[in-house]
């Protein structure tokens, strides 16, 4: 803190028995701090411990996704769109792809869906894996972390296994997805498939990663001082989250069931039972909570498809060079933070005429000048963690 | 030879140059022997291996390597920081850490001065340090440290009161408040005061975690929140002062608190003789108990929030030290 002349001249007059005039602090959080998960910048306006105004700062990580997408061909633009949220890389990719397949009036085969909804599915887990490890972290608990980033490992590398990435799979392609690496057009059908042991050793991943839940639900839920720490605190109530446009984990948090997986068909969901979670009071610690059932919910949905997955091929007929017929649509999906949606204009060539990106971050973190007021400085990042934003998926 | 070394030692000037030789090397080898038994444990419990490779075996030579690295670097001091507090303030939480030391009875007659007011010389003594951390938050120059500073200043409000009520207790059943003289007591009353004091011994370690300023009592340093309080600015050989400071004062207040209610340098069926050398020992032993303890805590707990301290302090603490010590004085009278 600098202290200016003035104020110590104000300082020095004030007399002991006049009331000092205290004046509000600037508290700027970020963009280089520990937890604001990358480059958000918070300006508080703090009196003591009580910020009574603050106002996030975004675009540190601006990369003009919207505007390089349409100098791209499509097969070029999942490598792109992956990078928007980085912690479920390969979930990024399905809204697009499924938007650019419906202009085309592409048949994608069972089995590639399949395989799509699962790898979906492995990202969300490791995206919600993520944010159980690091939201105790921020209330100052730091042993969970290696228990969830530990399972979350395990995941990716399952994932890796069969996209080649652990972060950017760029996996798929219009019509299906990408055939094993390193196999050629002349090589027999099944050595393109998926790698020889991945079900069953997704099957005892998703085994670990239940067994995971319940040991978080142990150290985290039942200790005292999280409950202190986030019940209460941070209340959304069901308007005001969808009057902001949250979505995912934070709008079913405060009580609204609404999940595109049970909405829209970009992938076969239909299927499969699951539960839509549901909070109650939509505060931090239902956040948190609902994301830990997700990660059940969506074991799952792995472990069904896994049962039933068809067989046949991974893409469907497809010509050599893509070129989408002209038209537009929108296409929205339940990402991990979220509802991710690309509205896509095609003018008929081998890029897209304009890619407007809806991102579920952007719209989660927009609540935080309402939802921070009036808080204490350590509910300020109570909140925030619980938000789960990334900032790529802010910023783009 | 004996005799020329009694002879020398009997000096007064000779006498406190040892001891004070003696209090110098054991702030480092206290402060590196519970630092490594927090690295090793903490990655025990994270399913890690923690250090591996210094020294050759379990990277037990990592803090040697730290405290070299540390004193390798450069000493930054911000342009906004107030100079000489800056300086001043990672001495005076070292100082008071050092000057905890005087009064804890290691063995029969084996303590550097045994005050008649030990106790109480020692709950004084231990609250300087909250002194050095706020003059460290309020001299970095840095918002981040000034509120680090001011909420250890608040913490004090909270924790220093049950701190002293809790050993109340303890002193009214010794009836004496010089620390051997506790121990004496506890001897010859023949079992440690924990089994009766257990409400005190609780509250004392609950206050002496918020002292220390570990979690779940950590929010003067709250990394997820202010960076790194009060710390934020320091770095080099003023941070590894800080460093030192907060393990040996782990070391101090557990040995306090073993003193008080685990009967110090004493273990019940071990006979005199053997306490003449095995004392120091057998304290050391109590002291890596209750230190490991607040190791297992720091990495199970999350972080209170500074008003829930203190509620937790006056609502809580406060009353049932007072319902103690009016339990424990009835019935010291009556009995």
């Amino acid at each position: 803190m600098t202290i200016n002349s003035d104020t110590m001249r104000h300082l020095s007059e004030a007399q002991v028995s006049v009331e000092l005039e205290t004046e509000d602090m600037t508290l700027n959080i970020g963009p280089q701090h520990p937890s604001t998960h990358g480059v958000l910048r918070l300006v508080a306006r703090i009196d003591g411990e009580r910020a009574f105004d603050v106002q996030p700062v975004i675009g540190y990580m601006h990369r003009g996704y919207e505007k390089i997408c349409e100098v791209r061909t499509y097969p070029q633009i999942t490598t792109i769109i992956n990078r928007i949220d980085w912690v479920s890389g390969y979930a990024n990719e399905i809204p697009f792809i499924v938007a650019a397949e419906k202009l085309m009036e592409v048949e994608v085969p069972e089995r590639a869906q399949y395989i799509r909804l699962i790898l979906t599915e492995m990202a969300r887990i490791s995206s919600h894996l993520i944010f159980m490890a690091s939201y105790p972290l921020e209330l100052g608990a730091a042993t969970p972390l290696f228990f969830a980033l530990r399972e979350r490992e395990r995941v990716l590398d399952l994932l890796e296994s069969v996209t080649g990435g652990r972060f950017h799979p760029n996996f798929n392609r219009i019509g299906g997805v990408k055939p094993a690496a390193g196999a050629g057009p002349t090589m027999k059908k099944t050595s393109q498939d998926l790698p020889a042991n991945f079900l069953p050793e997704t099957r005892s991943a998703m085994d670990r990663v239940m067994e995971v839940c319940d040991e978080l639900e142990d150290l985290v839920a039942g200790n005292e001082i999280i409950l202190a720490r986030t019940r209460g605190v941070g209340v959304i109530p069901v308007e005001v989250a969808a009057a902001y446009g949250l979505s995912g984990p934070n709008l079913r948090a405060s009580g609204v069931p609404f999940d595109l997986r049970k909405i829209e068909d970009y992938l076969p969901y239909d299927r499969f039972e699951f539960d839509v979670i549901t909070g109650e009071n939509g505060d931090c610690w239902d956040r948190w909570h609902c994301r830990l059932q997700e990660i059940r919910e969506s074991g799952k949905i792995i472990q069904q498809a896994i049962d039933d997955i068809p067989s046949g091929d991974l893409l469907a007929k497809v010509p050599k060079l893509i070129k989408v017929p002209k038209g537009e649509t929108y296409v929205r999906a339940e990402n991990p933070k979220g509802e991710m949606g690309y509205y896509l204009v095609s003018d008929g060539k081998d890029g897209p005429y304009r890619l407007k990106i809806r991102s579920a971050s952007f719209s989660n973190l927009s609540i935080l000048p309402w939802v921070l007021e009036g808080v204490l400085v350590p509910d300020i990042i109570a909140i925030m963690g619980s938000l789960d934003f990334v900032l790529g998926d802010v910023d783009r | 030879m004996i005799e020329l070394l009694t002879d020398l030692f009997s000096n007064f000037w000779v006498s406190l140059a040892g001891k004070l030789a003696l209090v110098a090397l054991m702030i480092p080898l206290i402060g590196m022997a519970l630092g490594f038994a927090e690295i090793k444990l903490s990655a025990k419990m994270q399913a890690r291996v923690g250090p591996y490779f210094a020294g050759g075996r379990w990277g037990w030579a990592q803090l040697i390597a730290d405290g070299i690295k540390f004193f390798q670097k450069e000493d930054i001091i911000p342009t906004a920081a107030d100079r000489p507090v800056f300086k001043a303030a990672p001495m005076l939480v070292l100082v008071s850490t050092v000057a905890l030391l005087v009064v804890i009875p290691f063995g029969p007659g084996l303590i550097f001065r045994d005050l008649s007011v030990g106790v109480f010389y020692a709950l004084a003594v231990s609250s300087l340090s909250t002194i050095g951390i706020l003059m460290a938050g309020w001299s970095s120059g840095n918002k981040y440290s000034l509120i680090g500073g001011l909420r250890a200043a608040g913490q004090l409000i909270a924790y220093e009161l049950p701190l002293v009520l809790a050993v109340v207790g303890a002193v009214i059943m010794a009836g004496t408040m010089s620390m051997s003289g506790i121990v004496e007591a506890q001897i010859a009353a023949g079992f440690p005061y924990v089994i009766v004091q257990f409400v005190g011994f609780g509250i004392f370690l609950v206050a002496a975690l918020a002292e220390l300023t570990r979690i779940p009592f950590d929010m003067p340093i709250a990394e997820s929140e202010l960076v790194m309080g009060y710390l934020t600015e320091y770095s080099g050989f003023r941070f590894l002062f800080f460093f030192l400071a907060e393990f040996a004062n782990m070391f101090t207040l557990s040995a306090i608190a073993a003193t008080l209610f685990l009967g110090g340098y004493w273990l019940p069926g071990v006979p005199e003789s053997v306490l003449e050398f095995a004392g120091p020992a057998i304290l050391l032993g109590k002291v890596f108990l209750l230190a490991f303890v607040m190791i297992w805590f720091r990495w199970t707990f999350p972080r209170f929030r500074e008003d829930q301290l203190q509620t937790l302090a006056w609502k809580w603490l406060v009353p049932l030290a007072l319902a103690n010590i009016a339990v424990t004085a009835v019935l010291k009278v009556v009995l």
